[in-house]
C-alpha cells in the first residue's frame, strides 16, 4: 500500500500500526507530534491506529527559530 | 527589585527573550540560556527528516524555560491556527507566537490573518502572543479578543536594523493595555535598551545573537541592556530640554 509521508509518497510492504511506523523509521517517539489524515493523534492512540492504503501522514519536531 | 512580567499564568524576571534559529552550533545554547538568565524562547515546528533524524532542538533548551513555539510556515489563519494546535500536542506548554508571512521580500506580518487566527487561539485557550507589523487599530482588536501581549516589529527579521518602527511602536505602548514585546529587527543591545526605556515590556531578538561572533557574550550583552532599560524606565526619565541648565550652583564663583 502507498502513503504519504511528510509530503512524499511511501510503500508499506506490510500492514503496521503507526506506533510501528515511527519505530521502523527511527523516529523519537518523545519529542514529535503526528498528524493522521490532518488529525491530530494523541501519542497514546499511536498503537490503535493502524496504517491503510493512501493515509496521509504528517510528523513533525520543534526546531531552531525565532 | 521585584518588578515581573506577567504573561499569561507566568511571571518572568528576565525580559530578553531569545530564539533558537541561525546558531551554527545549537549546543551553546544551554550555556547561552544559562549565563543570561534567559526564561523565554522562541522554537519553529518543522517536518521532521526520515532519511537523516537530526537532534531535536528541545535537547539544548534547559528545563525550566518557557517555550514559545511560532507558527512560522503558515500563510493565513487556518495554517496558523493548525500549527499551533500541532505545537501544543507536542506536550510543552500552550504558549503560541502567531507569525504569519506571506511576504517573502520582507517577511512582513500579514496583520488580517494574524488577528484571525489570534481570535481562534485565544478561544482554544492559548496564551497568544501575535507577531504584528505596529498597527493601533489592529493591537486594539487584539487586546479585545484576549491575546496576552503584542509583539510589534522593529525591523523586518534577520535585518538587524534596528528600532525603525519607534513612533509606531511608542504609540502602541502609550494606548494597549498589554505588555508590548519589541520582536524582530533589533540588532544591537543599545536599541534593545532604547525600547525599554520607551516602556516596552520585553524584547525578542533571534538574529542579533545567533549571528554574533560570539553568542553566549551577546546574549549577555542584551540581558543586561534590557535590564538597564527596564530600570530606566521604571526610574523616569529627566526632561528633555532645547537650551543649556547647568548641573552646578550658578552663585559662590570665585571673584
Amino acid at each position: 500500500m502507498k502513503i504519504t509521508v511528510n509530503g512524499e509518497q511511501r510503500n508499506l510492504d506490510q500492514k503496521v500500526s503507526l506506533h510501528e511506523f515511527l519505530e521502523q523509521n527511527k523516529i523519537n517517539l518523545n519529542v514529535v507530534v503526528v498528524e493522521h489524515n490532518y488529525v491530530i493523534v494523541d501519542r497514546e492512540k499511536w498503537k490503535d491506529i493502524a496504517l491503510k492504503d493512501r493515509d496521509n501522514l504528517e510528523i513533525l519536531q520543534f526546531v531552531g527559530g525565532g | 527589585m521585584t518588578d515581573k512580567l506577567k504573561i499569561g499564568e507566568q511571571e518572568i524576571t528576565n525580559r530578553f527573550f531569545t530564539g533558537t534559529g541561525k546558531h551554527s552550533n545549537d549546543s551553546i545554547i544551554p550555556q547561552l540560556v544559562h549565563e543570561s538568565g534567559i526564561e523565554v524562547v522562541t522554537v519553529a515546528l518543522r517536518r521532521v527528516d526520515l532519511t537523516s533524524p537530526e537532534e531535536n532542538i528541545l535537547h539544548h533548551i534547559p528545563k525550566g524555560c518557557i517555550l514559545l513555539p511560532n507558527t512560522s510556515g503558515a500563510r493565513n489563519a487556518e495554517e496558523a491556527v493548525r500549527i499551533a494546535r500541532l505545537a501544543r500536542a507536542c506536550g510543552c506548554g500552550d504558549w503560541i507566537k502567531i507569525e504569519v508571512i506571506r511576504d517573502n521580500k520582507y517577511l512582513l506580518p500579514d496583520n488580517y490573518e494574524t488577528a484571525k487566527a489570534a481570535e481562534m487561539l485565544v478561544k482554544e485557550g492559548f496564551v497568544v502572543l501575535p507577531y504584528v507589523s505596529p498597527d493601533l487599530m489592529v493591537a486594539k482588536d487584539l487586546e479585545n479578543a484576549g491575546v496576552a501581549a503584542v509583539m510589534p516589529l522593529g525591523a523586518p527579521i534577520g535585518t538587524n536594523r534596528g528600532l525603525q518602527t519607534k513612533e509606531m511602536v511608542r504609540i502602541l505602548i502609550d494606548e494597549i493595555n498589554l505588555p508590548i514585546i519589541v520582536d524582530a529587527g533589533i540588532g544591537r543591545p543599545s536599541e534593545a535598551a532604547e525600547a525599554m526605556e520607551m516602556g516596552a515590556a520585553a524584547v525578542l531578538a533571534n538574529t542579533a545573537v545567533a549571528t554574533a561572533l560570539d553568542p553566549v557574550n551577546m546574549a549577555k550583552a542584551f540581558s543586561m541592556a534590557v535590564e538597564a532599560g527596564r530600570r530606566a524606565y521604571l526610574s523616569g526619565l529627566g526632561p528633555i530640554k532645547t537650551e543649556a541648565e547647568a548641573s552646578s550652583p550658578l552663585t559662590g564663583f570665585l571673584s
